[in-house]
């Protein structure tokens, strides 16, 4: 059985299709999912994203810790600040894509993916163990809730006194939304703005009727995890199981500069990271766009059009709302960008290698 | 509960057939219970037409968001007229799903077998929802 967050009885009540994501029975849609993408990118949408995990590591040396057990260079954080960050197992293999909020001077939270926060919960106890930090999973005590879009500033300030014109991308601000207490964070993973909360498990319908309400006027959706999938594939940014895994290091993912090799002490992975800092990696992430109409999706073999030896393996595919054409994330042979095919269920179909991202907001 | 209409017929792989009574030419699409299961539509290949089909056969696919799945050859016979507007527009499949959204006619060959009832199709989407 998977697990409810504590909307599900809001997402039965709008009708919603859900699904089981990494354990958890999670809204896929309220409706067209084309719908709800669109209303992210022209106004805004309204997300449960409470299946994530929030891990709290607290101490005098916590950020010491933090600066050990990840790749980033944690202390080195404001409060108030937020970052994105990666842990990584001995060899290098990347565990999970982070982002690590700096809440007060000895006062992180982790937010970790649904699929790996157990596991990065025991890896952050284990590798804090030597320092003076404590380590706390309270993610079941936590829902979170995402509004996005170019609409997502207006419609948070109607239920809001915090002041959020000064509140920075990546960072985050306690405050009262809606009469609850609530982590304002200005994060996301649509490639829009937007804010993220954190509130109590309890708060969460409260909230949730809040911003439907006030979002009503701006035309507000709310958007299910397929939205959210081709928003962050349109946006470039990538997700764990498709194009991180414990197989790739981030040098591989493209991602190495997230690798802090200039903070103070040791940290695991450094060892297998270090050599591999200026080696360029034999497969780059890349973008692809589909020439016809069918979908090259997570799995399918990349080939080359003239001969068809594959030389590629999609991590990511949809149709894209914005762009009109399907498109894809795809690890392929360093040296190739023209001459390209995807082999969709036998037949290969061209397509175009660009750079990531595909939509990059107006700022 | 989907809608199924009581003048159709259908199959275990969620396709509807009309004309079944006159045994001529069939008219064939995928239910709306279906359509609602894959989300938005956004490709549709159809066989062409002139082709002839085994009841079965993997005769074209519908691409959703999500997923992509085969369309099958409820009954075999010739490929005499497939639904143009469709391929322009799959959409049609979630918005008119028995209507507008049709995707094949087939000419019948010998005698279609193992065709679902309204009430066997809602019989067995009931315990799948």
């Amino acid at each position: 059985m998977s697990r409810p967050t504590p909307l599900r009885g809001v997402h039965e009540a709008l009708g919603a299709t859900l699904t089981d994501f990494a354990g958890w029975l999670m809204p896929l849609r309220y409706g067209s999912e084309s719908a709800e993408h669109n209303a992210v990118r022209q106004a805004a949408g309204l997300f449960d994203l409470s299946h994530m995990g929030e891990i709290f590591v607290t101490g005098p040396q916590a950020g010491q810790a933090l600066d050990h057990a990840l790749v980033g260079y944690i202390s080195a954080l404001e409060p108030g600040r937020a970052r994105y960050t990666m842990i990584v197992d001995p060899r290098g293999g990347v565990l999970d894509d982070l982002i690590v909020y700096r809440l007060a001077d000895e006062e992180f939270m982790v937010v970790a993916n649904a699929s790996n926060y157990p596991r990065v919960a025991a890896e952050l106890t284990e590798r804090a163990g030597t320092f003076d930090a404590a380590v706390e999973d309270r993610s079941e005590r936590y829902a979170l809730v995402a509004v996005q879009g170019p609409k997502a500033r207006a419609i948070l300030g109607e239920l809001t006194e915090a002041d959020l014109d000064n509140l920075k991308y990546y960072a985050g601000l306690p405050a009262t939304v809606a009469g609850r207490e609530a982590l304002i964070a200005r994060t996301g993973y649509t490639g829009e703005d937007g804010f993220e909360l954190f509130v109590a498990a309890q708060d969460a319908e409260p909230l949730w009727a809040a911003l439907t309400k006030a979002g009503e006027p701006y035309g507000l959706l709310p958007a299910g995890l397929s939205a959210r999938d081709t928003l962050r594939l349109e946006a470039g940014m990538p997700l764990y199981g498709n194009e991180l895994s414990a197989e790739l290091t981030p040098f591989d993912a493209g991602l190495g500069r997230v690798v802090r090799f200039d903070k103070p002490g040791d940290f695991v992975g450094r060892q297998a990271l270090e050599p591999l800092k200026d080696v360029p990696p034999t497969r780059r992430l890349v973008g692809l766009i589909a020439t016809g109409r069918r979908v090259p999706r997570h799995g399918y073999p990349v080939v080359l059009s003239d001969g068809g030896a594959v030389v590629g393996e999609v991590t990511s595919g949809a149709p894209s709302q914005t762009l009109g054409r399907p498109i894809a994330m795809a690890y392929v042979d360093n040296d190739l960008s023209t001459g390209l095919a995807v082999d969709i269920r036998g037949s290969h179909e061209p397509v175009e290698v660009v750079e990531l991202p595909f939509y990059r907001r107006k700022k | 509960m989907s809608n199924i209409p009581e003048d159709l017929h259908y199959t275990k792989e969620h396709e509807w057939i009309s004309g079944i009574d006159d045994g001529l030419t069939l008219t064939v699409g995928i239910t709306a219970y279906a359509a609602n299961a894959l989300g938005d539509v956004v490709y549709v290949q159809v066989p062409e037409v002139g082709s002839a089909v085994t009841a079965g056969d993997a005769v074209g696919e519908v691409e959703s968001t999500k997923s992509v799945s085969d369309i099958f050859a409820p009954v075999s016979g010739e490929i005499v007229e497939v639904n143009e507007a469709v391929v322009d527009d799959p959409s049609l499949v979630n918005s008119d799903s028995y209507g507008e959204g049709w995707l094949f006619r087939v000419r019948l060959e010998g005698d279609p077998d193992d065709l679902l009832s309204p009430e066997e199709y809602a019989a067995l989407t009931s315990g799948e929802s």
